[in-house]
This record gives C-alpha cells, structure tokens and sequence, in this order.
C-alpha cells in the first residue's frame, strides 16, 4: 500500500468516502473547510451526495434523516458550528441512529480565534446536548489516527446504532503526514439496516424514527437500555495508549497532539533523569479509567500531570479514575497558543 | 342507496357536519353523550341523505362513512 | 362500493385534535392523495414539533420526527438517500416559518424534491397559544395579549416569499373553511405531491387552519374567522407554477 503526504482534513474525508461514507453534509469553518470542499469533488466521482447546507444545523439534520434512511452520513465543523449541531445530536443518539460527526477543534469560547485547541472536551464527552446520552468519541494523535479512526468511525457507529465523533483540533486538521489510506469498501458487504426508512410496503412493521416518548416509564426504559449499551461499549471499545509508563514516576495524561508533544518533553525529562511516561486515551468515552487506576496503584508512581489546550477539562476525568491515590497536577494553554516539549520539560523539571 | 353514516363514539362534536350538510339533517345530540363526553352528531333524517359526503369531507375525525 | 370511505393511509388511532381541528382534514387529504397516486409503499413522511408531532402515529407510512423546524433538512437527507420515495414534510406556523425559515427558504432554493404540506393557523397551538409568525393583526395572543401590533413585527408571507425564488417549482395556499375549500386544498395537495413523483422539484402548500381552542372561538365561527379576517392578509391562490410558466413559454 502506497504512503501519500495528505492533509489532516483531506485524509479523514477520503477515509470517510472509503469506509463507505455517501452523505456529507456541512459548512465552511476554519479549520476544516478542506472536508466540505474535498467532499464536494470526490463524493460524486463515487456516486455520493454532498450538499453545502445552510448552517451547521440544517446539516446536522441532513444527516439525521440520511441515516435515519439507512445512509452513512457524515458532517463535520469546528467548534462553534459543533455546538449549534447539539440539539440534533442529541435527537440523533436519542433515536439509535449512527452517523459519524467531525470536530476540528479551534479556540474558544465565543467566534473565539481559529488556532488549535482542546477546549470541546467537556462538550464532547460529558454531553454538549441536553439529556442522558453519549458518544463514542476518538481523539487521533496524527493524521493516520485521523483516517484510521475515521474508517473505524463509521462501523462502530452502525454496530452500536449511535452517533461517533472524530474529536481532532486545527493542528491535525492542517497538518500534512505520510498516510497508508484503508482500502475502498465493498458497500454491498455492508450489513442491512432493518430498522431503516423506506417506504412500508406493508409486509412486517411501519418503521418510525423518532426521540420522542412522552410517558416516563417508556423513556426512563429507553434511557436505562441506551446506557447498558454505553456499558458494553466500555468494555469493547476503550482504547488507550501507554508510552514508557512501566517505570515512570510522573504520568502525563493528554490526548491528540498535545500526546506527541508529551511524548517529545518525555525524551527531554529522561534524559534530565526524570522517568516520565504518558497514557493516552484515545477513545475519550469511553474513558480509559483502568488504565489511571492500574498506574495510580503502583508504588513508584509520584503524580499525574494532565496537559490539555484548555484550563483543563480532562484532567477532572484524570482526577476521578485516580481517585485520590495520587496528586493530579495540570498543564495548560489556551487561546490558541499551543505548548512546546521545552515549556513542558521545565514545568516539570521546576518541581511543578 | 348511498347514505352517510356517523361513528357516534368517535364522534367529537365539533359541529362541521351540521354546518356542511347541504340537506341540513344532521345535529349534535343534545341529550345523549358518548363515552368521551362528547354531544355527538346524528343524521335526524336518514331518508332525506342524498350520500353527497359533504359530512364526510369536512369531519377532522374521519368518523362519517357515505356508502 | 363507498362513495367516502376510510384512507388506508391513515391508521386506526384516533386523532387527539380537539374537536374542529382542521389538522385532521388535512391529514385525511394528504393521506387520501398519496393512496390516490399510488405511492403508499414509497412514501416516507416527516413529523413536526407542534399539535401534529404524533402524526408519526396517524399517517401509515415509514415515519420520522423531526427536531423544532428541520423537517425540510431531515427530508431532503432521506430524499438524497431514497430517491425514489415520496418524501413530504407536515409543519405548522412555528416549525416552517420561525424556527425552521432557513430550512424552508433554502431547501426551496436548492430546488429539493420534496412536498412541504404548510399548516398555517396563526398560533401555537400545542404550547398554549403564543403568538405565531403568521398571527395577523390584531389578533391576541397569550404573548400579545392586547392584539397584535407594530411592536410584534408583521406577519411572515411564506408562500410569496418563495414564490420569488428560482428553486420554488410550484407554490399555492390553500384554505379548509368550508367543502369547497376543502376540495380545493385536496386538489393542490395532489398536484403538489404529483409534483415530485414526476421530479419536477420543490413544491409547498399553504394550508390556511384553524385553532378553536387557542383562538377562544366555535369551531363553526374560527372557520368563519379564516374566510372573513385571515384570507384578506394571506390571499388564496397559485403563487408560482412552473409548469404554467414552461406552458406559456
């Protein structure tokens, strides 16, 4: 398989269109408008439909009636675009539909600026609609995780019946790697959807897709059934990354490309004769608690040190699987500014 | 011959029956209720039905039949 | 053989409609239509938020519930995935022509192929009576309770603002105050539906409804009240035919 220098943004798109992706629907926003512009070429050359709709949140419903008729559909934004899709999320988890959503972070909050940052995490993870729901969310670290995790994207999302997010930030979304794309899938091995719309014929059952369930009962029922899903979910489908963490004494916690330029200050701190190592999760839900709690329990282990582009929002995730046993200390920037491996080795070579 | 006729229990009494008969023999009932409550509407004069379904056409509950 | 008999395109749950409800006509017609054209098995139809948000339960086909005014975006998603099915929104004052303008104005703009069935009854109907888009003057309004005046704005005119623009194939309101009228919405329904089955593109019915309950009225006098005070601000008639234009060309 062929390595091509792709950008962020182009590789998760064609990712998308070979894991079978046929529906885009978006908006311009930096940093991402690359996805809604290569989608409009390369859709129709596959026969898909791509449509620049009028706002982040007519796309988003785009997308919930192309997958609620059986599509893979898939929209992308930056963060204020992602919080205008909230309400449709939110409807689209609430009614087992899967799609897969991309959020190529930028500063926040407000128009905020358009430099890279981490400040979604909460909106992602802890819910940025209303209700009792989550998402599967991956945050990749470079632009193969990007097109990996945005293949993978849509077959969790099917099996699972729930919206997915790509959760990645400016950097990523701009950069350019060495990627092996996946190969082009066979779209009529792909499983049938028999809870889809499609005009009843009148054999079997009249499908309806819908959130709505007026009578308590049937939707504490459906909330109860939707979080034995997320449970299942915990056990398949967390990933994470452990990096020099056998013998570390100081533990970063960071995940997309704040994890490499953990990684680069790691290099820096051994050398200095500080053993520091790095977990990344890389599904953010679910969380990789086990992983903080297996490090946190071993003796030799002195602290945590979260490190996001924001004041911090991980970190209380970090805080919780640590439950106590160890300090969690944290790192951040903002504002679009991004940390280098120097500011990072002294902030933890100050003692800090 | 082709008369109109009315499900009383699903009958809401709204009235547009009465209003839309050109023959003008349908009422609300103004003694009987039906098991929702409502007063509903009777042909008082079934011979005179000429089977227009203009009843039918203006009932929101679909409740007449015109056969 | 019956002259009106039941549509097998409606099921057999009763409308919660109050009594008078013009909802349940236009159900009935849309439902009616679609058997008539002979694509029940091929419909897909879209529910809004307001009193019709169960019309999931009362049309018989493969149904979706839209989120506050998305319906023509929902739509045009399923539309874009099945082609071939007839796809139609069912929306009120609020979810067409507040919340959901954009969603309105833009996928008539992109001439979509769909069929939006308009419930226009100047109110909101299932939150209690506040004030709608379309609310005419004077008109009160649980949130213009002295009437409607220049301090609320003026009323939205959907079908005339479509009507302008190049991506509307075919645009008409419509009203159910009485038989007449009400065959006559029957008839656009159709055609509007037809519409798409021959993929001509974008085509929006106005229907012109009633709310006894929110408008503190009979039901006999708010279909009085369409025919002497609504149709005078939201006149009845074709705002855009194509197919009349590409005859004349």
């Amino acid at each position: 398989m062929a390595r091509q220098l792709i950008k962020g943004n182009e590789a998760i798109a064609e990712a998308a269109v070979r894991s079978g992706c046929r529906y885009y629907f978006g908006y311009p926003i930096t940093p991402q408008s690359e996805i809604p512009e290569y989608m409009s070429a390369r859709l129709p050359e596959v026969g898909g439909t791509f449509i620049q709709a009028e706002s982040e949140i007519s796309a988003i419903n785009m997308v919930y009636g192309a997958a609620a008729a059986g599509g893979r559909a898939m929209t992308s934004s930056s963060s204020p675009g992602i919080s205008l899709k909230q309400e449709g999320i939110s409807y689209i988890a609430a009614s087992d539909v899967p799609c897969v959503i991309v959020n190529v972070m930028r500063a926040g909050p407000g128009l905020g600026g358009i430099q890279p940052s981490q400040g979604d995490y909460f909106q992602a993870v802890k819910g940025g609609g209303h209700g009792d729901y989550k998402l599967i969310v991956y945050a990749p670290s470079s632009v193969q995780e990007a097109a990996d995790y945005t293949y993978k994207a849509f077959d969790v999302a099917d099996k699972y019946r729930m919206p997915v997010m790509i959760l990645c930030d400016g950097l990523l979304g701009q950069m350019m790697e060495g990627v092996e794309l996946p190969p082009m899938r066979d779209l009529s091995q792909l499983p049938q959807k028999d809870w889809a719309l499609r005009g009843w014929d009148g054999s079997g059952e009249r499908r309806i897709i819908n959130s709505l369930r007026i009578q308590p009962d049937e939707l504490e029922r459906y909330i109860d059934e939707l979080y034995r899903k997320y449970d299942t979910i915990k056990q398949n489908e967390t990933q994470v990354e452990e990096y020099l963490c056998d013998d570390a004494e100081i533990i970063f916690a960071s995940y997309g490309i704040v994890a490499r330029i953990c990684k680069s200050a790691i290099l820096k701190l051994r050398k200095m004769g500080i053993k520091a190592g790095l977990i990344r999760p890389i599904t953010l839900f679910p969380f990789p608690e086990e992983t903080f709690k297996k490090h946190a329990a071993r003796d030799n282990v002195k602290k945590f040190v979260a490190v996001e582009l924001s004041k911090g929002q991980m970190v209380e995730d970090v805080r919780l699987a640590v439950d106590g046993k160890k300090p969690v200390g944290f790192y951040g920037r903002t504002g679009g500014n991004v940390m280098n491996e120097d500011d990072l080795a002294s902030f933890i070579a100050g003692g800090k | 011959m082709t008369k109109a006729k009315i499900d009383r229990e699903a009958c809401k009494g709204c009235g547009l029956c009465v209003d839309a008969c050109p023959k003008k023999i349908i009422s609300l009932s103004k003694s009987e209720i039906n098991r929702q409550g409502y007063f509903p509407a009777e042909i008082t004069d079934i011979e005179a039905c000429i089977g227009c379904a203009m009843c039918a056409i203006m009932c929101p509950d679909v409740c007449i039949e015109v056969k | 053989m019956a002259v009106f008999h039941k549509t097998k395109n409606l099921t057999s749950k009763p409308f919660h409609y109050c009594p008078g409800c013009t909802h349940g006509i236009v159900h009935r017609l849309v439902a009616e239509a679609i058997e008539e054209l002979g694509v029940s098995e091929k419909t897909i139809g879209v529910a809004p938020v307001g009193c019709s948000v169960f019309a999931y339960d009362y049309f018989n086909f493969d149904m979706a519930e839209a989120a506050h005014g998305r319906a023509p975006a929902m739509a045009t998603g399923i539309k874009r995935v099945h082609p071939d099915c007839l796809v139609f929104c069912y929306q009120g004052d609020g979810d067409l022509a507040s919340i959901g303008t954009a969603e309105t104005v833009h996928a008539a703009c992109r001439g979509e192929n769909i069929t939006i069935i308009f419930i226009n009854n100047g109110i909101y109907g299932m939150t209690g009576g506040q004030m709608a888009p379309t609310t005419i003057m004077g008109q009160k309004a649980t949130t213009c309770p002295d009437g409607r005046s220049g301090i609320n704005g003026y009323p939205i005119k959907i079908c005339e603002m479509l009507a302008t623009q190049e991506g509307t194939y075919y645009a008409e309101r419509v009203s159910t105050h009485n038989v007449k009228q009400v065959l006559n919405a029957k008839r656009a329904i159709k055609k509007a539906l037809k519409n798409q089955i021959d993929k001509k593109g974008f085509s929006i019915v106005e229907v012109l409804t009633n709310c006894p309950t929110n408008w503190h009225m009979s039901p006999r006098d708010s279909l009085k009240y369409i025919e002497e005070k609504v149709i005078p601000y939201y006149p009845l008639g074709v705002f855009k035919d194509k197919d009349a234009e590409v005859k004349n060309a």
